[in-house]
């Protein structure tokens, strides 16, 4: 089965109040709050598309935009 | 349709508090709608009064924002004329319990095709933080200074007891599991409960020295464990999550429209 894999993270900053919830909750500590206390994604590297920021953040603030990923044959 | 498709953009950012567990029930409830592939055409919600019951104003569905401790009333009004419709209560646990502990228990013994959502926060978060009849003994609260003194109900036994024919518990923390719970729950026919267990940071946690709002969820995690965990017989304190009751009962407006059918004489 094609994986999602991550194009980026949409974050609206005007949406993100900042409460730290996708930032605690990601499994791959992907996120950080900047110095005006919004959500950033510093290491989308470690990125896994599970999209559990998304689904968590309480201000609809953030978005996983991803694209299918081929299986590259062996 | 996208996320962005089933709110109403201009209220946003929206009035809710920084980490307000309250967002995450409108998220999820909205991931359920999008799974079910329902048109926002097909949904009414109808709310109260309280920071929950604002969620009515930020959905693009048809929507109704009345008085408190009263939205079954006229939900039940809405749906008896609208049968085809898909009917959403989203209350708070004052709004369902409290005021509104009557509306709740006869809606749920009629067993009317609604959807219950109790998103609660065990306070009165919008004004100021009194204790609720989900707060619960030893509880702080700005109208229990020296700790709660009174009983909580528990949503899920009293729905249950009541008569409703979908009773269900799940938290902000375990949002795939609650998107899951609503769908099941808007597809259930008959009166369904679902109790949300949400975060109110400003009051019931500042007052209980429970922390942040991260805090609180990772206590919600911790609290509780699916229905007749392994768990649950090591340790009864935890609070169990999941479906408690789905069971076919005659729904209140198929039998109105039998008696309809009758009194007509078959004209
Ligand atoms: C008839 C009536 N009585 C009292 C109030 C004041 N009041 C507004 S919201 C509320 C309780 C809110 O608590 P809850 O339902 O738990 O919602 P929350 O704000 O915690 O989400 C009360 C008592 C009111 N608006 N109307
Ligand atoms: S007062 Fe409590 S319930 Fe109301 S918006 Fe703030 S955190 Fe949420
Ligand atoms: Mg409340």
């Amino acid at each position: 089965m094609a994986k999602a894999k991550l194009k980026e993270h949409r974050i609206d900053r005007d949406w993100c109040k900042g409460c730290g919830i996708c930032v605690a909750f990601c499994p791959k500590k992907v996120l950080e709050l900047d110095d005006q206390d919004k959500a950033v994604a510093v290491r989308i590297e470690d990125c896994i598309a599970c999209r559990l920021c998304e689904l968590r953040c309480p201000d609809l603030a953030i978005e996983v935009d991803t694209e299918e990923k081929v299986e590259e044959k062996a | 349709m996208a996320v962005k498709d089933y709110i109403r953009e201009r209220f946003f950012p929206h009035l809710w508090c920084p980490g307000c567990g309250h967002g995450i029930v409108l998220n999820g409830l909205i991931r359920a709608v999008e799974k079910l592939g329902m048109s926002r055409n097909e949904m009414v919600m109808v709310s109260g009064i309280g920071c929950s019951s604002r969620i009515s104003g930020y959905m693009d569905f048809h929507t109704l924002h009345t008085i408190h401790g009263r939205a079954l009333a006229f939900a039940t009004g809405v749906k008896l004329s609208k049968p085809e419709l898909n009917v959403i209560v989203p209350m708070g646990d004052g709004d369902a319990l409290s005021i509104g502990g009557n509306h709740f228990i006869h809606a749920a013994r009629r067993n009317i095709d609604i959807t219950a959502i109790v998103m609660n926060n065990r306070i009165y978060g919008m004004t100021g933080g009194q204790y609720s009849p989900l707060t619960g003994p030893g509880m702080m609260a700005t109208t229990a200074p020296y700790s709660n003194i009174d009983q909580e109900f528990d949503v899920v036994e009293m729905a249950r007891a009541a008569g409703a024919t979908f009773v269900a518990r799940t938290t902000a923390y375990h949002v795939q599991q609650m998107a899951d719970i609503i769908r099941a729950a808007i597809l259930h026919e008959g009166f369904s409960v679902v109790e949300v267990m949400s975060q109110c940071p400003t009051y019931f946690g500042r007052k209980n020295k429970q922390g942040s709002a991260v805090d609180m969820m990772k206590r919600m995690k911790e609290t509780t464990t699916p229905i007749g965990s392994a768990a649950k017989a090591k340790n009864p304190e935890l609070i169990e999550r999941g479906i408690f009751v789905q069971v076919d009962k005659p729904e209140y407006c198929s039998e109105y429209n039998k008696i309809i059918e009758r009194a007509m004489g078959g004209r």
